[in-house]
């Protein structure tokens, strides 16, 4: 996982409440066996109308997304952020997220910032006003501006630090390496190995 | 000198890699890896994704087993998902370094009969795999746990695993089972005592004379079932019948490694003195062969009894439960489990797959015929079981009942292969779950024991195999 400090990418005014997993990835892509190329999967219903956000050209390369409160919420498929991710999102801003939602999007790496009602209100009519504005996230300071708006936003802590450091669950247990390799030195010479293959 | 200690008490402290601080998890070392084709494509993708290899690829192996076909196993596979995992593993097999066993390989198998086959099973290990019978291990003594598709990806890039303490249970059997009476039967019965949650937070240790008298293969039918009383793991102590079981397969220690081996699994038995955090009782004794009647493991009965009426039963979310059930496996309370009438008898799974349970419901159908409109699938958990069946000429006997002689692999215990019932279908059914739809959709099933299977299979209608000596 890289690591999160700043970025700068097309802001996209999502005007939505309640954006449930099933929305953001409905079930029938669950059945791929891939972990990545879930882009095309992404709000998959509401793309269907030329009138979605992201069909538009201006936002169409969006990478930071202002929602409605409760994003996320319902089922717990973590292909809601792959989604995300994958159509190129690193970060995600509301005044409220699903629990689930918010921890599987701390392990892949994507950012999602509090932010209160009437904030993303002024930054959505920011955006409106100007299609293809850019918003700058800035997780050292835990601000995002879009113009000339900077508003503060809330994390919890861990995930911050997680995202700062670019680690997932894996990278978190990887700076034991260390450990996990004294630990493979001591193992008895008598404990199973599957290579070289014995028996067929 | 030290607390004593249980059996998982001591695998666990001995695969320590951190101990967690301030309520976060323990990191534990997995020295055994097992691999199949449903829950590991995404992890694979994962360690793509993030460029990471496959840690230790000698202590990991892959089998294909949910998917196969039981029929026809070299024509292409029908179904398409089917096929892409199966492809998938394949080259994620290939591209990660780790031995695989295909279709059509001799160590072919469920994974859960593949790997104490192999000797790579084997006790005071930790032992993981994407799937939720990786119970069946614990038999050995080794402590072996089920997870998710994001921990497969963990333990392939860290063989590690951060982990929750658990609690302890020990299920204590004493005496000896009658003739008839089988592992399959212990394990039912202990779930319908504690229920399918009793076992929740808990690793449980099977105990006592009865237990111990057990063979390998009936121990990991017990633990194989863990987890249908919702457990963490089921262990076994290791003893002699243990060692006997493992001494010689083709992974079991050598020489001076299987002395210091022994040595060690001999230190790992419960201490004297030491405490559970929860016991269960159950007499051996007594225990007669049992049946489910509803639509979890835990709704099972003698089969000497008849069908429970819900209205008996205090609980009322359990009572809504079993009136669910009943509809749904369309019984009336009251009737004798042994008028059950089935359509299909199905032995396998890697509950009741194994070499030893082939040769007893052989030895139950053998010069006997099948009754009349019933279909009876015997599928081998694995191509040496399979290898190893016919040699001893028990195809044959299935074959004369007039049973299907299949392939090995999962088939009809999930039925994500063509091998499943047809809506309304019943079953008698070696496997470990009778859940709605289970072995197809609106399939009905009775877990049994492999006894009363071939019993079952004769007559027509539930049965022991007293029924059939009795000359029907
Ligand atoms: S035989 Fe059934 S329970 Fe066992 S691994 Fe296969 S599907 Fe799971």
């Amino acid at each position: 996982m890289e690591k999160f400090e700043t970025y700068t990418g097309i802001g996209v005014p999502l005007r939505r409440s309640n954006v449930d997993t099933d929305q953001i990835i409905p079930a029938v892509y669950l059945k791929r066996i891939t972990k990545t190329g879930f882009e095309d999967a992404l709000f998959a219903a509401w793309r269907n109308d030329p009138d979605f956000v992201l069909n538009q050209p201006a936002y169409a390369s969006g990478s930071v997304l202002f929602a409605g409160p409760d994003f996320g919420t319902g089922s717990s498929r973590e292909h809601a952020v792959w989604a995300l991710r994958d159509y190129g999102f690193q970060a995600v801003f509301s005044s409220k997220f699903a629990d689930i939602f918010r921890g599987n999007s701390g392990k892949q790496g994507l950012v999602t910032g509090i932010v209160s009602d009437e904030d993303i209100e002024r930054i959505w009519q920011a955006l409106e006003a100007n299609p293809g504005t850019s918003a700058t996230v800035n997780l050292v300071e835990k601000t995002v501006s879009v113009g000339d708006i900077r508003v503060d936003f809330e994390i919890d802590e861990y995930t911050r630090w997680r995202l700062l450091e670019g680690l997932d669950d894996i990278g978190l247990t990887l700076r034991d390496e260390k450990s996990i390799t004294d630990f493979e030195a001591k193992r008895e010479s008598w404990r199973p190995k599957t290579l070289p293959a014995k028996g067929a | 000198m030290s607390t004593p200690l249980t059996l998982a008490e001591k695998v666990w402290n001995d695969h320590l890699v951190v101990k967690g601080e301030n309520g976060s998890p323990d990191l534990l070392y997995i020295d055994l890896h097992l691999v199949h084709e449903v829950t590991s494509p995404q992890a694979f993708d994962g360690l793509r994704l993030a460029g990471r290899p496959v840690r230790r690829p000698d202590l990991t192996i892959a089998t294909e087993d949910h998917n196969t076909p039981t029929w026809d196993i070299d024509k292409p596979i029908a179904d398409i998902t089917s096929r892409t995992q199966i492809h998938a593993l394949r080259s994620n097999a290939e591209e990660f370094g780790i031995r695989i066993h295909s279709l059509g390989d001799i160590e072919q198998g469920i994974v859960h009969v593949v790997g104490p086959q192999l000797g790579l099973t084997m006790p005071g290990i930790t032992v993981v795999c994407g799937d939720s019978h990786t119970s069946t291990h614990g038999a050995f003594g080794a402590l072996a746990m089920g997870i998710g598709t994001s921990e497969v990806e963990h333990v392939l890039a860290t063989q590690t695993l951060p982990l929750k303490p658990f609690k302890t249970m020990a299920i204590n059997v004493e005496g000896t089972l009658r003739p008839g009476v089988t592992a399959k039967d212990i394990i039912l019965a202990v779930i319908a005592k504690i229920g399918t949650g009793g076992g929740q937070g808990y690793v449980l240790e099977y105990r006592g004379s009865a237990i111990r008298a057990l063979s390998m293969e009936a121990r990991m039918t017990i633990c194989n079932m863990s987890i249908e009383a919702g457990a963490r793991a089921g262990m076994v102590a290791p003893d002699q019948i243990t060692f006997d079981y493992l001494k010689g397969r083709p992974h079991a220690p050598e020489g001076a490694d299987w002395d210091a081996a022994v040595a060690f699994w001999k230190t790992l038995p419960t201490d004297e003195g030491a405490t559970f955090d929860a016991e269960v009782n159950l007499d051996a004794n007594t225990l007669d062969p049992f049946v489910t009647w509803g639509t979890n493991p835990g709704q099972g009965v003698s089969l000497l009894d008849v069908v429970p009426n819900p209205v008996d039963i205090a609980d009322p979310n359990e009572r809504a439960a079993a009136e669910r059930a009943l509809e749904y496996m369309d019984l009336t309370p009251g009737t004798k489990l042994k008028d059950i009438r089935v359509d299909t008898v199905f032995l396998g799974s890697c509950t009741n797959s194994r070499i030893e349970d082939l040769r007893a419901a052989a030895e139950i159908i053998k010069g006997r015929t099948k009754a009349d409109g019933v279909r009876m699938m015997v599928v081998p958990g694995s191509a040496r079981v399979r290898l190893q069946a016919e040699a001893e000429g028990l195809d044959k006997v299935f074959k004369d009942f007039g049973a299907e002689w299949r392939f090995a692999g999962c088939s009809m215990c999930l039925g994500m292969n063509p091998d499943q019932l047809a809506p309304g279908e019943r079953a008698a059914s070696t496997s470990n779950r009778n859940f709605e739809g289970r072995q197809g959709k609106g399939s009905r099933t009775h877990l049994v024991s492999p006894l009363v299977a071939a019993a079952t299979a004769i007559r027509g209608t539930l049965s022991s195999p007293a029924d059939v000596e009795e000359g029907n």
